[in-house]
């Protein structure tokens, strides 16, 4: 009896739109808590002085740690949204499955697009920050 | 805590091949997780190619060819081969769903079988369902009174009734607890989908007198909030049922008797 073994679970789950959102809502979570910590080396290179300053400038301004941002910025948008999501369903709201497909893809079209317009305005209205 | 790897004895090796689709029009490859509880081995997937012209138009009937012509020793739980039982609740095509209602057309490809997802397995496609159905009866599913019992029946409003539309239905066969990532990580404590749907069968039942004691029964960090609304229950139930949203309705009592 003790040797039974555990049936399979996440190895053949189909993803679907249902988990997905969740476990991404979850990982948003973290990278935004990780992403802080480069928010708090870019404050406290403002506090040290402007070389401090300049050098964090010059590291957050690099092509790659800017698509890093990018990320962290869609990150931001999607926790956020999918955060309004869950206080519909606290709620008691939006429910039924064909409003739960709807309100996730909502919340994926939501982040995509405040992203695309955050460095829209970041890379070109703003004349290129970081 | 969670584990996303199965331990060295689940881990899952290649099994046999059984050809009986000479000449099929349309064959298909049904692949079943199979485990035998005498060998001591792991549990392994057995392919059979089957056509589908020599069989039913379900899941189940093309099991049951399998079992009847090819190997007798593929081991399942079915009975009313209409949806109303629960019985054939099994892990097809990645998710769950019952066997007898799920149309073999209706899957792209291979035919994959696989018991109900992050339980115990008995013998092949069957789970131990044991503690399942403890939680089940851990909240009570009957009717709690306190006043003297009347003369005839306890009457209920036809909309009071009403509320009970989308809970009785329940046929409690784990398709949704056994889709729950929550559920896979903290089953011995979370009650999991579907017996928290039976729990607000009971708390929105206008004859119910006990809505305090069984509220007071869930108020605890596992048994109800491991549900963070991941909505794989709702998807999954071969009824059409929502244990999600019962489960935030039991979150709204929770909140709404407090103030």
């Amino acid at each position: 009896m003790s040797n039974r073994p555990l049936s399979p679970h996440l190895q053949i789950y189909r993803p679907q739109l249902t988990s997905v959102l969740s476990i991404t809502h979850r990982a948003t979570g973290v990278a935004l808590s990780l992403g802080t910590m480069v928010l708090l080396y870019w404050l406290q290179a403002v506090a040290r002085g402007p070389e401090a300053y300049a050098a964090a400038q010059e590291f957050l301004g690099c092509w790659l740690v800017k698509l890093v941002l990018a990320g962290w910025t869609w990150a931001f948008f999607y926790h956020l949204c999918n955060g309004i999501r869950h206080l519909f369903w606290d709620a008691g709201k939006g429910f039924e499955l064909r409003h739960v497909y709807a309100s996730g893809y909502t919340v994926l079209a939501a982040a995509t697009t405040l992203t695309a317009l955050t460095w829209g305005y970041v890379l070109f209205v703003a004349g290129g920050a970081a | 805590m969670a584990e996303f790897t199965l331990p060295k004895n689940s881990k899952i090796q290649p099994g046999k091949t059984v050809s009986a689709a000479a000449g099929a029009k349309r064959a298909r490859k049904v692949v079943i997780y199979r485990w035998d509880p005498d060998t001591g081995e792991n549990p392994r997937l057995d392919t059979f190619e089957i056509d589908l012209d020599k069989c039913g138009p379900m899941v189940l009937d093309a099991i049951l060819y399998i079992k009847n012509e090819l190997d007798p020793t593929v081991t399942l739980r079915r009975s009313c081969r209409e949806g109303i039982c629960g019985s054939c609740a099994m892990n097809i095509d990645g998710t769950n769903t019952l066997a007898c209602t799920t149309a073999t057309e209706s899957i792209k490809g291979d035919v994959k079988i696989y018991p109900l997802p992050h339980m115990p397995v008995q013998k092949d496609l069957v789970p131990d369902l044991t503690h399942f159905f403890a939680q089940y009866a851990s909240v009570q599913p009957w009717l709690k009174t306190d006043t003297a019992p009347p003369d005839r029946e306890r009457l209920q409003s036809k909309d009071d009734r009403a509320k009970l539309d989308g809970l009785y239905e329940c046929i409690l066969c784990a398709c949704c607890s056994t889709s729950c990532p929550s559920y896979w990580w903290n089953s011995d404590r979370y009650l999991g989908p579907a017996a928290l749907l039976q729990a607000y069968r009971w708390l929105a039942d206008s004859r119910d007198e006990a809505t305090g004691e069984r509220l007071d029964n869930l108020e605890d960090p596992f048994r109800l909030y491991r549900c963070h609304t991941i909505m794989n229950c709702a998807r999954t139930c071969p009824k059409g049922l929502n244990p999600a949203k019962a489960i935030a309705e039991i979150k709204k009592m929770m909140v709404s008797r407090t103030l």
